[in-house]
């Protein structure tokens, strides 16, 4: 299992990827962004889920420095953001966080999407 | 190109009804019709706005029950689709039929049937709208207004109350709304302390799930003028869209589609943000009404909940009187009619036909959001001689 962000041509990234950038530019390469931890930016705990979905539910967006990944152009970006669970609700905006795999983020076909149409396993994320 | 007009407008009560989706459109639509001095045999195009018909009762096709229904055969008729703007992007497809030259005579009818559901398999239904990658958090609506909140108030220093004042403001302005779902004025304590949906934010900083329906009818200037002396004509309008995976914009506090349509409606209109006499805003949470005002340019950005405080849109005593209607929050919200009843609220303010409501005006505006900001109509309006 990754969580495979997408670098494009005009150097932006994106998760999840897409077949063009914001700009209209073509993929390049993956990055794997369960390797890295992130920071909170911002946090919500949602007490009223749709059906197969853990509640209380814990949610974050939070942001991946990938520089490290990305060594060519100044103009290039080095970090994306990804909305993910995280495991209980001790984190805060600002935390640095890591990821935890896990095989169900919520239960397939106890909603209404249909389950064959999209994976259910991930990654929630936890404080270091 | 001649100026389209509407010269009529008519909404259902909002709420929990016992009516379906069918009934529920045939109530407005015909409403309309009387009220415009209309006949459903002159009516050439006829839109309907709804977002899930089919997911919420499993009856689609409700554009074609609907002209049947209301005896406006063989009128070209199409549903209008933008999940939560559904209602917006009706009035823009009304607007492009008539302006086009399409039509003489379009029928817009906006509605919704949700409160069978429970409130897990509405909010299911409407979340259906994220990308997988969203989808498979369990992340809702009310689950992303809660992390913008959080953000708002942190970078920018803004007190929790800011936000409650919006929903008071708003439960307290659709006290005088008989068509409104919640006509009970709610004071600050009572949002600060009622159940936490989305931390920050508790139960009243969310509108209810509703049923209802709204209706308006559009028309050349010209045709207008053979039906009555009073009218209103569409200025501006403008739709636009931001990414379809929220967390992938660059300032979480930044509606790209409120921005950019709002641009286009102002430029339209030959208007900016001071000529506005009046507002509907897309109050589905408390935080969208603070991040469209800065996004139609009526405050910098991070700067709109002093407004609020400041009592600056407040219905009788402010400047820019926000949501006279009661707004999405104490109105109702019933997704496919939201868009379509702003603009009947502009209409009745502008004709001078809100009555306990009634605000001076002369220029509104309606921004009508779909998704989390995903899609964007702003409308502007003005009282047409």
């Amino acid at each position: 299992m990754t969580m495979e962000a997408t670098r494009y041509d005009d150097g932006t990234i994106s998760y999840p990827g897409h077949p063009r950038s914001r700009n209209g530019a073509e993929p390049v390469e993956t990055i794997d962004l369960s390797e890295y931890t992130a920071e909170v930016v911002t946090w919500t705990t949602s007490t009223a889920t749709p059906p197969g979905v853990r509640e209380p539910n814990h949610l974050a967006i939070v942001e991946f420095d990938v520089s490290e990944a990305v060594d060519d152009g100044k103009d290039a970006e080095t970090s994306v953001r990804a909305l993910v669970q995280l495991t209980n609700d001790d984190a805060e905006t600002g935390d640095e966080v890591e990821p935890v795999y896990t095989e169900e983020l919520r239960e397939p076909g106890a909603g209404i999407r249909e389950p064959d149409s999209q994976d259910w396993d991930g990654y929630r994320f936890e404080p270091v | 190109m001649e100026r389209v007009a509407i010269i009529g407008a008519s909404m259902t009560k909002f709420g929990q009804r016992e009516e379906w989706i069918q009934e529920l459109l045939a109530e407005a639509g015909l409403d309309c019709l009387e009220d415009a001095g209309v006949e459903a045999d002159e009516v050439e195009h006829l839109y309907v706005s709804n977002m899930a018909s089919g997911e919420f009762e499993g009856q689609t096709g409700v554009m074609n029950g609907l002209a049947h229904d209301i005896g406006a055969l063989p009128a070209y008729t199409q549903r209008i689709d933008q999940t939560s703007s559904s209602g917006g992007a009706g009035i823009y497809a009304a607007w492009q039929s008539v302006a086009s030259g399409a039509s003489e005579m379009t029928l817009l009818v906006g509605g919704e049937k949700m409160t069978h559901r429970t409130t897990g398999e509405a909010t299911d239904v409407i979340a259906s709208l994220t990308h997988p990658v969203e989808y498979k958090t369990g992340v809702t609506l009310p689950s992303f207004a809660g992390m913008t909140a959080r953000h708002y108030l942190e970078r920018f220093d803004a007190p929790r109350e800011s936000l409650a004042k919006v929903a008071s403001k708003n439960h307290k302005n659709g006290v005088d709304n008989p068509h409104a779902q919640f006509q009970k004025e709610v004071d600050v304590d009572t949002v600060l302390e009622s159940p936490i949906v989305a931390d920050p934010l508790r139960l009243y900083d969310f509108c209810p799930i509703t049923d209802g329906s709204a209706a308006l009818m559009l028309c050349p200037e010209s045709v207008a003028r053979e039906y009555t002396d009073d009218y209103v004509v569409i200025s501006g309008i403008d739709g636009a869209t931001d990414t379809h995976v929220v967390h992938e914009r660059e300032d979480p506090t930044v509606m790209g589609g409120v921005v950019e349509s709002g641009e286009g409606a102002y430029e339209m209109s030959d208007r900016e943000p001071d000529d506005i006499d009046v507002a509907e805003l897309h109050d589905m949470f408390t935080i969208l009404e603070f991040l469209q005002m800065e996004g139609l340019g009526f405050a910098e950005q991070g700067e709109a909940w002093e407004l609020v405080e400041e009592g600056y849109t407040e219905r009788d005593t402010g400047e820019l009187p926000v949501n006279t209607s009661g707004g999405l929050k104490s109105k109702g919200h019933p997704l496919g009619a939201s868009g379509v009843a702003q603009g009947v609220e502009i209409y009745e303010q502008l004709m001078g036909e809100a009555g306990d409501r009634q605000v001076d005006a002369e220029v509104g505006l309606c921004c009508n959001v779909g998704g989390f900001g995903n899609c964007v109509i702003t409308t502007i309006m003005e009282t047409g001689q």
